[in-house]
């Protein structure tokens, strides 16, 4: 009796001390940890709605599943990718960097990062949940415009409503600490004009986060108060408007798409200068070409409506607006291709998917310039050509910086290096089978097959084929990126402290893996890099 | 250890993730209680209002425990100018987004009076608009009639609503005098300003109640009498909110001066809350100005 009580406490324990570690923990890399395991997971979620879809349209006509559940799948994919997976991959990515980057000991309010993590699960255990629930989940698009999510949407509308006030209230707490910490934690030797990419983009987009979220909230309480409470804020019949609805939802919007980029455009930043063995070529212009698309991405929302109804001399402000945005970004492309220029370039995976990144985004931007022209928008507006294009800024761009910064940064998180073969055949596999998917959406769109819906013309059969094999394929090569996450964390050659040659920065002082707790002391910048270091002395190690 | 720690950063703790169920239990709860109530889908049987009780209740528990802990800390000298200085920028920062909030609201106010109302009474190229829904639709604000229909009358600025604008005026100043006086160590002064301070937002919250049981019982003015009564309600609504939650802010800091709390130099939760405080005065002088007056 008493040995077998010994043997059960400390299993139980153990048990206990791995559940506290993990709901109660303070740590910025824990968390950074959670939030990335956290965007993974929804990754395979909505990877697999996404799925669905396209094995629904391999042909022409309904094999299936019913209409009414394939949008449900597309709206729910929407959100999970939007809300679920790069937001919190990016801030994932931002609790176990910022404070490596800028010298601090942890992020500002370390409980608080605490609540903007937990609040997830459940914000998105409520969202999933409603596709149990009677009248199905939400099934008008991620962009839920009114009527269709006030006066038809589900009962579990009401659901997915709190479940963006959480997500809300997480979103803003989040970028609130973030800020915190690049303005107060940073070493003092660091001037904000020394900072990494990273973390400059990171603080504008936490700006942005905290300047749009509070607009989301707003409108989805229109949208409650609407279904419930009588007000007409999106019927006519009552003086309100439903393209009013549109109007917030897109001043939302448009700075929420530059959410979802701007830390890409960071960790290109950091990984180009590195395998390129250069410094970033022109980094005061990339600081203030970030700060300017952030500026104008408030006054663009109108080119998401220039079909549904606005005077002319609206959308004619609108798209030139829109296509202002285009220097800035124009100025970071060519930075990034002039960092490139005559550097002593090798190809390791993150510089891969850099490139990679680079390349497909700016395809992406140029769709996003035809796509800003009033007149031609009227062609291309709610085709498959706007699928192509969001999700040629999206994948490569959001994902694949996301999946660069992994491969980059997961030697100082594990302590191993990855396999390189596999992650090199991850990122080929990738980069066709993307292309493979979404390319034939512009001939698709331009051709006038709409988006979101379940069945298509027979002449859209062929390239639809294409993108459903393209996606099968797209969808493996994320399985193998789970499998090489998952063996370089089992081991693998053990990583240096600087683990890349032409790594520079702060965040390669500390050993690999990086001790849990680092710079209690602020370090000083710049920091000595020692081009043939091997191993230091350890920081710390409590 | 002889030097105080640098950035204090605590090692664990439980409220966060109480935080999390408390909103998650609050969130479900809400949907509940609305879809028991709601016509539209008449959920019986859910025990949507209790679970949204107990929600409420947790988020106070919270609130309770955490600030508690923070406040121990902040006893026993575990935080530096550091995190102090942390714990302003993020107030203001909150701030920030709160005003974003309220923004969204006004945008739908400016939206209504200077588009959707009047494009319905075919202003500009919308004609045809008009003729075809509702061509006996004319435009006015306040919206005495929708165009389906709903007749309301408008809520008078110069009575109720200007007796609260000078209260809550008076009320900024009122927290700005204890402010000094906290400065200056005169805890009396502080104590009295403080509880003037307290007593004004009181006021102004039952005054509100008044203004709206005339509203509802005198004007036909309601959440559901179009875009009027929308805007209406939700910015005084939300706008009520927030001073309902400044002034249980202001009674906690009440409450801590008479214990004993805050020094002349360490007091960050006082001036947070009236950073707050200021905030919703502000607000109201913007809603004064565009829901009552103009």
């Amino acid at each position: 009796m008493v040995a077998r009580a010994e043997d059960v406490i400390p299993q139980r324990s153990a048990l206990w001390a791995f559940i506290t570690r993990w709901l109660l923990t303070t740590n910025h890399k824990d968390i950074g940890t959670l939030y990335l395991w956290l965007s993974f997971t929804l990754f395979f979620t909505a990877g697999a709605m996404a799925m669905a879809m396209r094995l629904e349209l391999f042909e022409p006509g309904l094999q299936f599943i019913e209409p009414l559940f394939y949008n449900q799948m597309l709206t729910m994919h929407g959100l999970l990718m939007v809300f679920g997976v790069v937001m919190p991959g990016f801030v994932g990515l931002a609790n176990w960097q910022i404070p490596l980057m800028i010298g601090a000991p942890d992020m500002a309010l370390p409980r608080l990062n605490n609540f903007s993590f937990w609040i997830l699960p459940f914000a998105f255990g409520l969202l999933i949940s409603s596709l149990f629930m009677d009248g199905g989940a939400p099934n008008f698009g991620w962009t839920f415009y009114a009527p269709l999510s006030t006066t038809y949407g589900p009962p579990s509308t009401d659901f997915f409503i709190l479940g963006v006030h959480m997500m809300g209230i997480s979103s803003v707490l989040g970028a609130i600490n973030i800020i915190v910490t690049i303005f107060n934690l940073r070493t003092p030797s660091m001037k904000l004009m020394d900072m990494p990419l990273f973390v400059w983009t990171w603080l504008i987009t936490a700006f942005l986060l905290i300047m749009v979220m509070p607009v989301l909230a707003g409108a989805v309480t229109m949208m409650l108060t609407d279904r419930h409470f009588g007000t007409s804020f999106f019927s006519a019949a009552g003086g309100g408007d439903p393209l009013m609805f549109q109007h917030i939802f897109w001043f939302f919007g448009h700075p929420e798409v530059y959410i979802l980029i701007l830390p890409g455009f960071g960790i290109a930043s950091q990984i180009i200068p590195t395998f390129a063995r250069k410094k970033l070529f022109g980094y005061h212009s990339m600081v203030y070409a970030t700060a300017a698309i952030a500026g104008l991405s408030f006054v663009v929302w109108g080119h998401h409506m220039f079909a549904t109804g606005m005077p002319l001399a609206t959308e004619l402000f609108f798209m030139y607006a829109t296509m202002l945005i285009a220097v800035p970004t124009g100025v970071k492309v060519f930075n990034w291709v002039a960092t490139m220029w005559r550097g002593s370039m090798t190809f390791e995976t993150p510089m891969l998917f850099a490139i990679g990144f680079v390349i497909l985004f700016t395809i992406g931007g140029f769709s996003g310039l035809m796509l800003a022209l009033v007149p031609a928008d009227f062609q291309y507006h709610d085709t498959m050509f706007v699928v192509a294009h969001f999700h040629y800024v999206l994948y490569p761009g959001a994902i694949f910086g996301t999946m660069a910064a992994v491969y980059y940064w997961i030697p100082k998180w594990t302590g191993h290096m990855y396999d390189e073969r596999l992650g090199k055949i991850h990122f080929w596999m990738a980069v066709i089978a993307v292309n493979l998917t979404f390319f034939p959406m512009h001939f698709t769109g331009l051709a006038g097959m709409p988006r979101r819906i379940v069945d298509y013309s027979l002449q859209f059969a062929d390239f639809n084929m294409v993108s459903s094999i393209g996606a099968g394929i797209l969808g493996l090569s994320q399985v193998l990126f789970l499998y090489i996450v998952v063996k370089t964390i089992r081991g693998g050659e053990k990583a240096t402290t600087q683990v890349w040659e032409g790594a520079d920065g702060l965040e390669w002082t500390v050993p690999s893996p990086a001790p849990r707790h680092t710079f209690e002391t602020p370090p000083e910048f710049p920091p000595v890099m020692n081009r043939d270091a091997d191993e230091r002395t350890p920081v710390s190690t409590t | 250890m002889s030097e105080a720690p640098r950035y204090h950063v605590p090692h664990s703790s439980p409220w966060p993730i109480v935080g999390s169920c408390a909103l998650f239990v609050t969130a479900f709860g809400a949907v509940n209680f609305i879809h028991q109530t709601s016509e539209k889908i008449g959920a019986e049987g859910s025990f949507g209002k209790p679970i949204f009780y107990t929600g409420l209740a947790m988020i106070a528990f919270m609130f309770f425990g955490w600030f508690g802990t923070v406040i121990r800390e902040s006893i026993r000298g575990m935080n530096s100018g550091l995190l102090d200085r942390s714990y302003r920028m993020s107030m203001a920062w909150f701030i920030l987004s709160e005003v974003m909030f309220f923004a969204v609201f006004f945008g739908a106010l400016f939206y209504a009076r200077i588009i959707s109302v009047p494009w319905l009474a075919g202003a500009g190229t919308n004609l045809e608009t008009h003729l075809l829904l509702w061509p006996d639709f004319a435009e006015t604000w306040p919206l005495f009639m929708t165009p389906s229909g709903d007749a309301t009358q408008a809520m008078e600025a110069w009575g109720l609503p200007f007796i609260n604008t000078v209260i809550l005026v008076t009320s900024s100043v009122t927290v700005t005098f204890a402010h000094w006086a906290l400065k200056k160590n005169q805890r009396i002064l502080l104590g009295a300003w403080l509880g003037l301070t307290v007593a004004l937002g009181a006021t102004f919250l039952t005054l509100q109640v008044v203004e709206y049981i005339h509203a509802y019982t005198e004007l036909g003015l309601s959440l559901g009498a179009g875009i009027y009564g929308s805007t209406f309600f939700m910015l005084t609504g939300f706008h009520g909110a927030h001073v309902t939650m400044g002034t249980i802010m202001l009674t906690v800091m009440l409450c801590r001066v008479l214990t004993g709390h805050f020094t002349s130099d360490n007091h960050f939760a006082f001036e947070a809350t009236s950073w707050y405080w200021h905030f919703v005065d502000v607000i109201w002088l913007f809603l004064f100005t565009f829901v009552y007056w103009f």
